[in-house]
C-alpha cells in the first residue's frame, strides 16, 4: 500500500528515560516532557475519580482548560498536561483509594 | 514585568504574537502574555524539552519561525502566565496575571486580546471515560510531546480536524480504527469553492484523506460515535449512521479501539473579551459568540482590539494576518499611521478568512446532534451532571444559562463551565422554543482560569482591611 503520510516515529530522538513513580509504582518517562504524555504512554490514563459520582477520569483537553487530568505533587494538586517531568518525581493520583 | 507597556496582547497564537510583533514595528513597547511556554498558540505549539530532534511538519516550521520572529523583535514574551482578571483604567488596562505562584499586574494603553479558541465536544455516553481526549487535546499531544493517545485509536467529530488528527496518528506510528464523521463527502463538495481560495491547504487536507483512503482505513461519513465502551479504560465504540438533521439512525457498528479522539468544531474563546466589557452576539458561521468587533480588530471600546480565532473562527491562516491587521490597528491609535500596510494586508486576509470560514461551516450543529447526548450521558464533567439532571432543572424553571450554574453548579467547576456551557445552551433554546441566539452563555467571572484563592489574596493583613462601622439599629 502506499503511504502518502509516511511513518516517522524512528526518526524521533527523545531524552533519556528517567524514572518517576504514580501511585509508588516506578513509571519511565523522557526528561522534559509533560508529565501526561509519559502517563499516557505508560498506558496509565485513569488519574483521578470525579469527586460527586466516583467514576474514571482521565486527561482530555491536554491544554489546561478542563482539569481532568490534575494529580498531585509534593501535596499541591498539578495539572498533568503542564507539569514537566523530572527524574524521581512522586505523583499521586486523585484516585479514591489513594487519598490520604 | 511590573513595567507600563503601551499595547498588552493576550495570547501567543498566529494571531496575538503577529499582533505583538507589528505593534513592535511600530515602536511601541509591547509585552506579549501567554499561558504556554513558548509562543505558537494550540496550532503552532512548540515541542516539549524532550524531544532532541525531529522531522519538521509545515506546522512545526510555522512555529519556529514565529519564535525566533518574537526572540528577535522588540517584544516582551511572558510565558506561563495566566490571565485571570482585567481592569479598564483611566488611561489604559490592568491586567492581573497569575504567574510563578504569584500574582501580578501589567498594564498597557492598548489591549489586545488574541485569546483562541477552544473545543466544542458533544457529550455522548462513555465520553467521560479515561482514554477519551479531545481533537485538540489530540493535536497538543502530538506537536507538543509526538505522542499518541494509546495503540488503536478512533478518531471521530466534524471538520478537517478529523483527518489531521488520522493522519498524525499514523505519522507517529500509530494505528487509525476508523475516522468517523457526521460530514458527508457531499459537504466537503459544498465547502470546495471556498477552499480553492487557499489551494496550499486544500492540497495538505487532500493528501490526508487520500492516505486513509489508500491504506484502506474506514472512513464513515455521515456517522457518529454514539457511545464509548468501557469503564475505566476505553475498549470500543459503537458508531451509528446520521440522518441529515444528524440524529442517529438505527443500527450501530462496533468498533474495537483502546482510545477515542472527539470533537466536533471549535468555538472563540470569549471570556476575557466579555471581562473587558464587549457584548457579544450569536453568529453560528463564526463558531457561536463572538465579542462585537470592527474592521482590523477595532472595538467599540477605545484601546481595545481583538483577533484571532477568539473573534471568530476563521483558522490559523486567517489569525496571523488578522493579528497583523489588529496591531497595526493599535499602533494607529497610539498614535502611528498604519492605513495604508493595513490596506495591502486585508486581500490576503479575505482569502484566507474564506477558507477558514467554510471549515468551521461543516462544523456548524445540526439540531440532531443534541440527541447523541442521551439522558444518562454526563453533561458537566466537573459536577458528574446528567443530562437528565440538566433538563430538570430547566423544566422547573431554570430557563438561562446562569439559572442553571447557580441552580446545580453546571458551569461553576474548576473547568470554568467550558465543556458544558454550549450544551446547556442548546438545552434551554430547545425546551424554550427559542433561538439559541437568545441564549447566551452564563455571565463570566474571574478568575478567568483556576488558581489558588491565597495567590489571589495576595499578601495582606487583616487589621488593613477597610471595616465599615455598622449600620446604626
Amino acid at each position: 500500500m502506499i503511504r502518502l503520510v509516511p511513518d516517522q516515529s524512528a526518526q524521533i530522538e527523545r531524552a533519556e528515560e528517567v524514572l518517576f513513580t504514580f501511585d509508588g509504582e516506578p513509571v519511565r518517562g523522557h526528561a522534559g516532557e509533560s508529565l501526561a504524555a509519559s502517563l499516557i504512554r505508560s498506558g496509565r490514563l485513569h488519574l483521578r475519580d470525579a469527586p460527586e459520582d466516583g467514576a474514571a477520569r482521565g486527561a482530555f483537553c491536554l491544554m489546561g482548560l478542563c482539569q481532568e487530568c490534575v494529580v498531585e505533587l509534593d501535596g499541591e494538586r498539578i495539572e498533568a498536561c503542564h507539569a514537566v517531568l523530572r527524574a524521581g518525581m512522586a505523583v499521586m493520583s486523585l484516585k479514591r483509594g489513594q487519598r490520604g | 514585568m511590573a513595567d507600563r507597556y503601551d499595547i498588552a496582547v493576550i495570547g501567543a497564537g498566529p494571531a496575538g504574537a503577529n499582533a505583538a510583533l507589528a505593534g513592535a514595528r511600530y515602536g511601541k513597547s509591547t509585552v506579549l502574555l501567554d499561558e504556554q511556554a513558548q509562543p505558537g498558540g494550540q496550532v503552532w505549539r512548540a515541542k516539549d524539552g524532550s524531544i532532541l530532534s525531529a522531522p519538521k511538519t509545515p506546522d512545526s516550521e510555522a512555529g519556529d519561525a514565529l519564535r525566533v520572529a518574537v526572540s528577535q523583535a522588540q517584544v516582551k514574551h511572558v510565558g506561563d502566565a495566566r490571565v485571570w482578571q482585567i481592569e479598564r483604567q483611566k488611561t489604559g488596562w490592568d491586567i492581573h496575571v497569575f504567574r510563578d505562584r504569584q500574582v501580578e499586574t501589567v498594564s498597557a494603553r492598548a489591549l489586545i486580546l488574541a485569546t483562541g479558541a477552544r473545543e466544542f465536544v458533544q457529550p455522548i455516553p462513555g465520553w467521560t471515560i479515561p482514554g477519551v481526549i479531545g481533537l485538540a487535546g489530540a493535536t497538543a499531544l502530538f506537536k507538543q510531546n509526538l505522542s499518541l493517545p494509546g495503540k488503536r485509536t478512533v478518531v471521530a467529530g466534524t471538520g478537517p480536524l478529523v483527518f489531521f488528527v488520522a493522519s498524525e496518528i499514523r505519522r507517529l506510528g500509530g494505528e487509525v480504527g476508523a475516522v468517523v464523521t457526521p460530514n458527508t463527502r457531499r459537504d466537503w463538495m459544498a465547502a470546495l469553492p471556498a477552499m480553492l481560495s487557499r489551494p496550499d491547504l486544500l492540497l495538505r487536507g487532500a493528501r490526508w484523506i487520500a492516505d486513509l483512503m489508500l491504506n484502506r482505513i474506514p472512513i464513515h461519513w455521515g456517522s457518529a460515535v454514539t457511545r464509548v465502551e468501557g469503564s475505566t479504560i476505553v475498549e470500543g465504540v459503537r458508531v451509528q449512521r446520521l440522518n441529515r438533521d444528524w440524529s442517529p439512525r438505527e443500527g450501530a457498528q462496533r468498533i474495537a479501539a483502546d482510545s477515542l479522539c472527539l470533537g466536533n468544531g471549535l468555538i472563540p474563546a470569549i471570556e476575557a473579551p466579555q471581562l473587558a466589557g464587549l457584548s457579544i452576539s450569536h453568529h453560528a458561521a463564526l463558531g457561536g459568540w463572538v465579542p462585537e468587533q470592527g474592521e482590523d480588530g477595532a472595538t467599540s471600546i477605545e484601546g481595545l482590539f481583538l483577533c484571532g480565532d477568539g473573534a471568530g473562527i476563521r483558522g490559523a491562516a486567517a489569525a496571523e494576518i488578522h493579528g497583523r491587521l489588529a496591531g497595526m490597528k493599535a499602533a494607529e491609535f497610539l498614535g502611528a499611521n498604519t492605513g495604508m500596510r493595513r490596506e495591502t494586508l486585508r486581500p490576503g486576509y479575505t482569502r484566507a478568512a474564506r477558507f477558514g470560514t467554510a471549515m468551521t461551516a461543516l462544523s456548524i450543529p445540526r439540531p440532531g446532534l443534541a440527541e447523541l447526548t442521551t439522558r444518562e450521558t454526563i453533561v458537566c464533567r466537573c459536577e458528574s451532571l446528567s443530562q437528565a439532571q440538566i433538563a430538570k432543572e430547566i423544566g422547573s424553571g431554570a430557563t438561562s444559562t446562569n439559572a442553571v450554574k447557580s441552580g446545580l453548579r453546571a458551569g461553576m467547576g474548576p473547568c470554568g463551565g467550558q465543556y458544558c456551557q454550549a450544551v446547556v445552551a442548546r438545552m434551554i433554546a430547545a425546551a424554550q422554543e427559542r433561538d439559541e441566539a437568545d441564549t447566551p452563555p452564563p455571565t463570566p467571572r474571574p478568575p478567568l482560569r483556576p488558581m489558588p484563592v491565597a495567590a489571589m489574596a495576595g499578601d495582606f493583613e487583616y487589621g488593613d482591611l477597610p471595616i465599615p462601622k455598622p449600620a446604626p439599629l
